[in-house]
């Protein structure tokens, strides 16, 4: 019971000083909750930037965690044969039940458009690619496994690619010419989209169309596909070993499996490549509390100075040491706590803003919401903030003497 | 049992030049519950000293104070404030009511310090409190929308709002005319007397002291009774 009214008195009392005195408290808070939404917003974008820069990253390197895997033979050098290693490939996967995987080829195809034919470059992958890669589509749809049953090959152009065929609505099927020896007619059912450096028609088709179309010496110009799988960064050391003994098994004597992880998070072992932009988030974020958080305490300060009398007078009343510390103390807390409050309200209205989003989130896919990380970063950063603060007045105003505080 | 007793209480403090000043010598005294007594002293005569360790402020640096037949020295810190709070309601010279807080949130606050019922009902019995002294209508009056009568009034509520058993009024007419002293004295008598609190009046005015049924003069810190016509000689 003593516990109970103890707080909630201490409350009230930090409450009714708070009210009384709100333009000093007004003045001195808003230094903190402008500390405390600058601090959630930068936490809160800083997600934003985070799940951007992921993106990115997966979008060049695959999701975590994604193993490369090739074939050679040690002596010479040499791939294997194209259908052996599917079907080791193939085998590998089903084995350990790894339900993404997907062939990477890179190429160039000779495409007609309105003013003449020109090269594209051509990337040549499985459905599963897109997922693994985040592939990133501006209109349109990913391949779907019945596109391999297509005569005419599914390609996804990138936007340039798009705009120099004119930008055609997709629900009307376009198509796009590639001539050659036999000419076929491809259909675009997605566009990727292109960022402004991007000047260059890029394609990507599914890796059975794009064997049906090889030349004889496409493979030896440029190379024979990467083989990749995306599986539980937990699993992904085990799996690695197994994968490759399996495969290396599977094509037999004379020839020798590599598999090894390409994603972001394996580039530095266990380096963050995201480490020194949260560093950095972090650093600016400690600075701008710590700015606020000293104002609060001068303001704090001076404060309790000027209520010697008052504490005396309630020390008369039966108030301990303790309380007195306590309410002191719930003041500061209190009002950085309200003060926090606004400045996450504030910082999740501006992170709602069109502009700020776009221009932090660079086009993610995954949009994060508001995280509540950031929510709980400055709601405890403004707790911790006000108890620190209120640390050094509650301390003076227990050291009061009730007999010279009644007297002034 | 008495309610407080002083064995042979002084209190002295040492100057900066390591002299030591006696403020209180020996006094001896005992309060019943429902004694009315006054002490009267001039200016320097150690009558705040004295209210100040009858108030559980201070401590005696020679001989013996009970509370309660309890001895101060065993009252220590917490205990000794929550005994202060909720057994002593002081009524100060100049009010001291709290800036910014209406009459009523004034009389609530020393039941902030309450562990009981009156914490949650603080609010009601600060109003039953202030229409007992007859402000009533003022209860979302700040302090400097009140007279001085008003004001002492509102201090007395706020002594007397816990149901201490010993009020302590520190000249509690010296901020006040002649005839609103009268007034407030007559009804913090009348308070007194109905609530069963013995109260101490600690005053320089004859006048107020002469309302009280016992008499004390303070003089160079020496605690004497003082006979009247009425009572006789008191002790």
């Amino acid at each position: 019971m003593r516990l109970v009214t103890g707080f909630v008195g201490a409350v009230v009392e930090a409450w009714t000083e708070l009210r009384i005195h709100r333009t000093r408290v007004l003045l001195s808070l808003v230094g903190v909750g402008i500390a405390i939404a600058a601090l959630t917003l930068v936490a809160a974008l800083g997600g934003m930037v985070q799940q951007s820069q992921t993106e990115t990253f997966e979008r060049q390197s695959g999701r975590p965690a994604l193993l490369s895997i090739n074939a050679y033979n040690p002596t010479t050098g040499d791939a294997p044969d194209a259908a052996t290693m599917r079907q080791a490939f193939a085998a590998a996967m089903e084995r350990y039940g790894i339900d993404y995987s997907s062939r990477v080829s890179y190429g160039q195809w000779r495409i007609q458009l309105p003013d003449g034919v020109t090269d594209a470059s051509v990337t040549a992958v499985d459905a599963d690619y897109g997922t693994m890669h985040r592939v990133q589509l501006a209109q349109g749809r990913w391949f779907t496994d019945r596109d391999e049953l297509r005569l005419a090959p599914a390609v996804i152009v990138n936007e340039y690619l798009w705009n120099r065929i004119g930008a055609p609505a997709l629900a009307s099927h376009p198509t796009l010419e590639l001539p050659g020896d036999p000419g076929t007619t491809a259909v675009i059912v997605g566009v990727t989209p292109s960022p402004v450096y991007d000047e260059w028609p890029s394609l990507y088709v599914l890796e059975t169309a794009y064997e049906a179309r090889q030349a004889p010496g496409d493979q030896q110009l440029y190379g024979p596909p990467n083989y990749e799988a995306w599986v539980p960064p937990e699993l992904a050391d085990q799996l690695t070993g197994l994968v490759q003994a399996d495969i290396g098994g599977s094509l037999g004597e004379g020839w020798e499996a590599s598999v090894s992880r390409q994603d972001y998070l394996a580039w530095g072992g266990d380096y963050d490549p995201l480490l020194p932009l949260k560093l950095m988030v972090g650093g600016v974020a400690g600075l701008i509390l710590l700015l606020g958080a000293l104002g609060l305490l001068t303001i704090s300060l001076v404060t309790v100075r000027y209520r010697i009398r008052e504490i005396g007078i309630r020390r008369s009343f039966g108030a301990t040491g303790g309380r007195v510390f306590f309410a002191v103390m719930m003041e500061s807390v209190v009002a950085t706590f309200v003060a926090g409050g606004v400045g996450v309200l504030a910082a999740v209205l501006l992170s709602r803003l069109d502009v700020v989003r776009e221009y932090l989130l660079q086009g993610a896919q995954d949009t994060p919401p508001f995280p509540w990380e950031a929510v709980a970063i400055g709601l405890g950063s403004a707790t911790v903030v006000g108890a620190l603060a209120g640390l050094l007045p509650a301390l003076v105003a227990v050291r009061v003497k009730v007999i010279d505080a009644i007297r002034l | 049992m008495a309610l407080l007793r002083l064995d042979g209480v002084a209190r002295s403090v040492q100057l900066p030049d390591l002299t030591t000043l006696e403020i209180l010598r020996s006094i001896d005294l005992e309060v019943e519950v429902g004694d009315h007594l006054s002490i009267v002293g001039r200016s320097g005569s150690g009558k705040s000293t004295l209210l100040n360790l009858l108030g559980l402020l201070d401590a005696p640096t020679a001989g013996r104070l009970f509370f309660d037949d309890v001895p101060l020295e065993r009252l220590r810190g917490a205990a000794r404030d929550r005994r202060r709070g909720r057994d002593i309601g002081f009524i100060f010279q100049q009010f001291n009511l709290l800036p910014g807080r209406t009459a009523l949130e004034n009389v609530a606050t020393p039941l902030l310090y309450a562990h009981d019922r009156g914490f949650w009902r603080r609010e009601r019995l600060a109003a039953e409190m202030l229409e007992r002294v007859g402000l009533g209508d003022r209860l979302h009056s700040f302090p400097t929308q009140l007279s001085g009568g008003e004001q002492q009034r509102v201090a007395i509520a706020r002594a007397l709002v816990r149901g201490p058993r010993l009020i302590l009024a520190d000249e509690p007419t010296g901020a006040l005319d002649v005839e609103t002293g009268a007034r407030v004295m007559a009804l913090l008598d009348d308070i007194a007397e109905q609530s069963g609190a013995a109260l101490i009046t600690i005053t320089h005015d004859p006048n107020v002291a002469s309302l009280a049924r016992r008499h004390y003069r303070l003089d160079q810190g020496v605690l004497t009774a003082v006979a009247t016509a009425s009572t006789g000689v008191t002790a």
